[in-house]
């Protein structure tokens, strides 16, 4: 089959590879109808995160239709089923999968002793990811081997196209975990930087939950139309302050929530001379990440407010002012999205016409296109905000 | 056997392997600056370590230090030119040939014995310098937001209702769950009336 392959720093491939087959009794296979390139995806292709290894196969947002189960799934799956399958792989039985915590489930990362290591304890598995997360080979391919997959689906009804229910695997639920996360209370006025997929699927659930204001912040023009379209006020970092803006949005106080939807390759400007450091140390690997988002929202955050990370960060990450955000008493949630948790609510909100998630699909390409349309959505050219792949 | 193949030790008996390699998304530019950035630790290093022979070989004895300290210039431009951030390694590059080019040019006189060698490196860092300036501008022209980039898209609303309309609209069935809950009012906290007792009191 055809299959997206990492091989090194900004080296991606389509390659021919072998069909994935059935290895265990929970598995199942499905051929892959849609896939997405995620941001995720571009910390990889920039080899920022550590222990891939060339030959991974890419991409955490699939769907498809089931075309083999193996004997355990077989209750809950059945051959021709359409499905979208989440980031995250469940068990649904560990005390972490029980208590709703699916991303970092106690039993799905098969290196688990390398998690244990790297993270202190082990967290789930996830497709087209890290070794350190169980290097399952990922669904930018022609079919994807689904390992527990009698839990790591989620069922979608026929009539519905593609385009809606795709990004039900991750950035739908991602975005909204990260509004949910901060609790949002009516008269809240809640920021968000970051207007990628995963900061306008945050913009559109924090509307939907009824913030009063929602303020988005990128530099990137066509972004920031994008998120104004749902109703958010937007802020340009490279043309204005965003200290003062926010600050002057919210009488002088901040914002009560802020949303981190950048994670850790926060832009490099001359106007945000700690980035450039970040770069530097970077390169030179006395930094894993580029926490300049953090920075600035543990400053701005009203005290006693809510800081949720939903953007990813890597390692070490230096200068984060601890003091404020202690002094401010600022409460943190952070994760990989718990999927499941959220998917059965959000697909109704699809079919009862509250959210249609496509509206963030910029650019379709054939999966053999993969490699150029990496390069795009990486270098934002063309207006690229989201890539849709079908093989 | 290539690294891909290699790395078979870590998969599964299930899990795809590479067959047969398809084209990269590494555009020819992006080779011919990591190409660059090795073959800047290369002369960076020789010019840390053996600067003495080098200075003998291009008849600027006396010049060591200098050398040194170019190698470790070449070090330092090689970083950012292996980096994804290739745009700024390589224009660092690019000063680097021309300071090359201003010292190897007080080499280029009739009472050097080896002027051979000097014209002979001098060529060399010329053509260097043409690389150098070709792949910075294949990398620029590659991986620029092209013009057309300032879409507008504010008519991606992607709330079906409307924007005005959807506000608030999951508060209606939706309940913070218990444990993502981070706020609540002293108020609340309270037992029932005794926050008007003690507003009174
Ligand atoms: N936690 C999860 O489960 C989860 C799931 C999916 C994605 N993610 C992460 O979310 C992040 C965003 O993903 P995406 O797909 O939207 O990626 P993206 O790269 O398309 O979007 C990032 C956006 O941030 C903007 N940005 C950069 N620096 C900024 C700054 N200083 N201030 C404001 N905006 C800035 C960029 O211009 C860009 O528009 C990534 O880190 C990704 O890994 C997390
Ligand atoms: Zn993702
Ligand atoms: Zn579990």
């Amino acid at each position: 089959m055809k299959a997206l392959v990492w091989h090194g720093k900004e080296d991606i491939r389509c390659d021919r590879v072998s069909d994935p087959e059935i290895e265990h009794p929970r598995d199942a296979i499905i051929k892959v109808t849609s896939c997405a390139i995620c941001g995720s995806d571009l910390h990889l292709f920039h080899n920022l995160v550590p222990a891939m290894l060339p030959g991974d196969i890419m991409g955490h947002e699939t769907m498809g239709e089931v075309v083999e189960v193996g004997s355990e799934a077989k209750g809950k799956l059945k051959k021709g089923d359409r499905v979208v399958i989440p980031f995250t792989i469940q068990c649904g039985e560990c005390d972490q999968c029980r208590r709703g915590n699916f991303s970092v489930c106690q039993r799905t990362n098969r290196k688990g002793e390398l998690g244990d290591k790297a993270f202190g304890h082990r967290t789930a598995g996830l497709f087209g990811y890290t070794h350190l997360t169980g290097g399952y080979p990922g669904g930018q391919a022609e079919y994807l081997r689904v390992p527990f997959s009698d839990t790591t689906h989620v069922k979608v009804p026929d009539g519905i196209e593609d385009e809606k229910l795709l990004f039900l695997s991750d950035i739908l639920p991602t975005g909204w975990q990260a509004a949910v996360q901060t609790d949002i209370q009516p008269g809240d006025t809640v920021a968000i930087w970051g207007c990628g997929p995963v900061g306008q699927m945050a913009i559109r659930s924090a509307i939907l939950l009824g913030a009063e204001q929602v303020i988005a912040i990128d530099c990137l023009p066509e972004r920031l139309s994008m998120a104004a379209a749902a109703g958010a006020i937007t802020v340009n970092f490279e043309t204005e302050s965003v200290v003062e803006r926010l600050n002057e949005l919210t009488g002088g106080e901040g914002p009560h929530k802020c949303i981190d939807a950048v994670g850790t390759e926060s832009h490099v400007s001359f106007g945000q001379p700690d980035t450039l450091l970040d770069r530097a140390k970077q390169m030179l690997m006395q930094e894993n990440d580029r926490p300049h988002v953090l920075r600035e929202m543990i400053y701005v955050c009203r005290p006693a407010g809510v800081i949720s990370i939903i953007g990813v960060y890597l390692g070490l990450v230096d200068k984060i002012p601890m003091g404020q955000a202690m002094n401010k008493g600022l409460t943190f949630r952070m994760a990989q999205a718990h999927v499941p948790r959220w998917t059965d609510d959000l697909l109704r909100r699809i079919e009862d016409n509250q959210i249609d998630p496509s509206f963030v699909i910029t650019h379709k390409a054939d999966l053999s296109q993969g490699p150029e349309m990496y390069a795009k959505f990486r270098d934002k050219a063309d207006g690229c905000i989201k890539v849709m792949l079908q093989p | 056997m290539s690294l891909a193949n290699l790395s078979g030790i870590a998969r599964s008996k299930g899990d795809p392997r590479v067959q047969h390699k398809g084209p990269s998304s590494l555009t020819s530019a992006d080779r011919l600056a990591r190409a660059l950035g090795w073959f800047s630790i290369g002369l960076g290093v020789a010019e840390l370590v053996a600067p003495g022979r080098i200075a003998r070989t291009l008849g600027l004895e006396g010049r060591e230090g200098l050398i040194r300290a170019y190698g470790a210039r070449e070090l330092a431009s090689a970083i950012p030119t292996l980096s994804i951030d290739k745009q700024a390694g390589l224009a660092a590059r690019i000063a680097g040939d021309a300071l090359d080019l201003g010292t190897l040019s007080t080499a280029l006189h009739r009472d050097n014995p080896k002027l051979n060698n000097a014209l002979i490196a001098t060529a060399l860092v010329v053509g260097v310098t043409l690389l150098d300036i070709t792949a910075y501008a294949g990398v620029k022209g590659a991986h620029r937001r092209t013009r057309g980039s300032n879409r507008d898209y504010s008519d991606r609303v992607g709330l079906p209702r409307g924007a005005q309309e959807s506000r608030g609209l999951a508060r209606e069935d939706f309940e913070i769950p218990a444990d993502y809950k981070a706020e609540g009012r002293l108020a609340d906290a309270l037992p029932a009336g005794s926050s008007e007792t003690n507003s009174e009191g």
